[in-house]
Parts: structure tokens; C-alpha cells; sequence
């Protein structure tokens, strides 16, 4: 599949995070690079236990090797602080284990190249035909509700709150490069963008099976996670001062 | 039954708080994943302080007759209690991953010498 002719001067690059994705992560470098061959790869190795760095390594991408387990929110953040501090224009995300298929990218980053948006969420459930995505009914209800509440609070229909397959300009890789939230973080995410006053888009993407690895949230977890994700959301609606100043933290 | 005076200044103080912990939380100093036992505990305290007739009655259950406010003190030193175990639970965590930035740093140096 040949690029997009109007990517072709702009420098851009996959952030994928990682974790245990051995089996997985090269076959998901090799699709983003028959999507693009221009488009530079980036995993970050969050802690991985298996060979995802030296595969990754072998397929030709760039691997940031985090010394712990810092989490998908720190993982992810590490791409787009080394998207920043390299001069990125473009960014998309993609899940190494699989879920999100790099051939589904055009849709994703064409409201990003038209200028329409800076961060583009493909969504599982913005398209009601598309929408053959399966897991558990907990957490079907549990993504809803979120998707419910940060709709009421942004102002926009939001539908998936929790994918992490995005496109993301130069603004928004700036934004996330200084502040991104912790643990789970896909949910703070999207309010930030709106307090931010960045433009938010959703298209609609199907996702794939999970190829390899588990997902992050288990079934225990989930409580604590959507107290915590609420919690989070409510006490930052007060925040007037939104972006720490850098080394703040 | 509990004096009122110890109800009131029970509840007000646990309510404080509740407000200091979501401040800290606004104002980025205090993290929601550390802070949650803690808001846990200031909302317990509140609803025990305010809710004089449970508090009586919990107090029965636990054969505390002469002095419910009794409860309220050991509830909350439950609770320090927890918040303590979990804080020696993250600064291990956090000694560990000292060890191995060091020793991560100490090779990426010693790398960059060799060259």
C-alpha cells in the first residue's frame, strides 16, 4: 500500500508500547511499515520480561527499554517526549499486542492531515456497523459509562474513551509530551485535550483480537480503576492552572 | 451515647480532611492512586462521627458499652495503620527501582567512557 502523497514531507512516527509482545510486535512493525515505509517505529519496552526489545530491534525499529515497569500511561508518554524532543510532525499510536491494524492508519490520520483535528481517536464503537468488538459485558458497560460521563463533561459525543489507537499533530504530541496522566490513562486524556482546547476527532475503526499478552485491566481491577479514573476527572474539572510547569512534578 | 460535642468536632475534622486531600490532589501534590485510602478514611470517619445512632450501634457489636467514641479511635488507627503498611509496600517498591536506575546508569556510563 503506498503512503499518502501528503505525508511524504512530514516527519512521522509510530509510538508502540509494549509489554511482553514478543510474539506479537513484529508482525504489527512490519504492517506499519508496508502501511508507510517512510514512517519511523518506535517501541517502548515497558519492562518486558520476554524478547520484545531484541525483536522489535531485528524488524528495524527503534527501542526505548524502560529499566521498570512504569505503566501504559508512563510507557506511552516516554514516545511522545522522544516525538517532541526529535521533531515529529505526526504521530499515530498503536498497541503492540496486536489489536489495532496498521492498515486501518489512513482513516485514522486523515482528519490530522486535512487540519480538521489534532488528536484523532479510532473508535470501536462510532460506527454501529463496525462495531464486532468483543470482551467481557462488565467491561463493555464499564467503557459506556466513561464514554457517557466524559461526553456530559467535554460537550462533544464521545464514544470510546479507552483506545489507545490515535493520530495525534505536532500540538498534541506537545501536549502529551508534558503531561500525561498516570496508570490508566486514555480517559484523563481526553478531557485534557478538551480543557486544552485542542480539537478532538473519533473515526470509527474495527479492532482485532488480542494477539498476545493480557489486557492491562483484569477483572479486580477494574473498581479501583474507575474510582480512580472519576476521581481524577472530577478533581481536574477545579484545576485552573492545567499544565505543571516542567520539573513540577 | 456519645457527647455531641464529640460528634460535631469528630465530623468536622474528618471532613477537613476529606478537603485538604482532594486540594492536594487538585494542586498535583498528592497523587488519586496515594490518595484514595486516605479520602477512604476521612469519609468513614465523617459518616461514624455524624451518624451517632450507627455509631452506638457498632460499638454494641463490639461490646464497647461505656464510651462509643471508643469506635472512632480505633477505626482510625485502622486506617493509619493501612495507610502506613501500604506507604512501606511503595517505598519499597520505589528502593528497588533506585537500585536498578543506578545500576542502570552506572553501565550507560561506563558505556559512553569505553567509546
Amino acid at each position: 500500500m503506498g503512503a499518502d502523497p501528503r505525508l511524504r514531507d512530514l516527519r512521522r512516527i509510530a509510538i508502540v508500547p509494549a509489554l511482553n509482545e514478543q510474539h506479537t510486535v513484529a508482525r504489527v512493525i512490519d504492517e506499519l511499515h508496508a502501511f508507510d515505509e517512510g514512517l519511523d517505529v518506535v517501541v517502548v519496552d515497558d519492562g518486558s520480561v520476554d524478547a520484545t526489545a531484541q525483536v522489535a530491534r531485528a524488524k528495524g525499529a527503534r527501542v526505548l527499554r524502560l529499566p521498570f515497569n512504569l505503566g501504559i500511561g508512563g510507557a506511552v508518554q516516554t514516545g511522545f517526549r522522544f516525538a517532541f524532543e526529535n521533531d515529529y510532525d505526526i504521530a499515530v499510536r498503536v498497541d503492540g499486542d496486536g489489536q489495532h491494524d496498521p492498515g486501518q492508519l489512513g482513516r485514522v490520520l486523515e482528519p490530522v492531515l486535512r487540519g480538521d483535528a489534532d488528536i484523532v481517536v479510532g473508535s470501536r464503537f462510532a460506527d454501529v456497523e463496525l462495531s464486532g468488538y468483543r470482551s467481557s459485558r462488565t467491561r463493555r458497560i464499564g467503557i459506556r459509562l466513561l464514554a457517557w460521563i466524559v461526553s456530559r463533561i467535554v460537550g462533544q459525543r464521545v464514544t470510546d474513551t479507552t483506545s489507545g489507537f490515535q493520530a495525534l499533530n505536532r500540538e498534541g504530541i506537545a501536549l502529551f509530551a508534558r503531561d500525561y496522566p498516570h496508570d490508566y490513562p486514555e480517559v484523563e486524556a481526553t478531557v485534557m485535550v478538551f480543557r486544552h482546547r485542542l480539537r478532538l476527532l473519533e473515526v470509527p475503526v474495527e479492532m482485532r483480537e488480542r494477539g498476545g499478552g493480557r489486557s492491562s485491566i483484569t477483572a479486580l481491577r477494574s473498581i479501583y480503576y474507575m474510582v480512580k479514573v472519576l476521581l481524577a476527572i472530577f478533581v481536574g474539572l477545579f484545576r485552573r492552572n492545567v499544565v505543571p510547569e516542567e520539573g513540577s512534578e | 451515647m456519645t457527647p455531641l460535642a464529640v460528634s460535631i468536632f469528630g465530623a468536622i475534622a474528618s471532613f477537613v480532611l476529606v478537603l485538604v486531600v482532594l486540594e492536594l490532589i487538585r494542586s498535583r501534590r498528592l497523587r488519586e492512586r496515594y490518595a484514595l485510602l486516605w479520602l477512604v478514611t476521612g469519609i468513614v470517619l465523617t459518616v461514624l462521627s455524624a451518624w451517632r445512632d450507627g455509631l452506638n450501634t457498632i460499638a454494641g457489636w463490639l461490646g464497647v458499652r461505656s464510651y462509643p467514641p471508643a469506635v472512632l479511635f480505633a477505626v482510625g488507627l485502622l486506617f493509619i495503620l493501612a495507610v502506613l503498611l501500604h506507604y512501606s509496600t511503595v517505598i519499597s517498591r520505589l528502593s528497588d527501582q533506585n537500585v536498578l536506575l543506578a545500576q542502570r546508569l552506572a553501565l550507560l556510563e561506563q558505556e559512553l567512557a569505553g567509546e
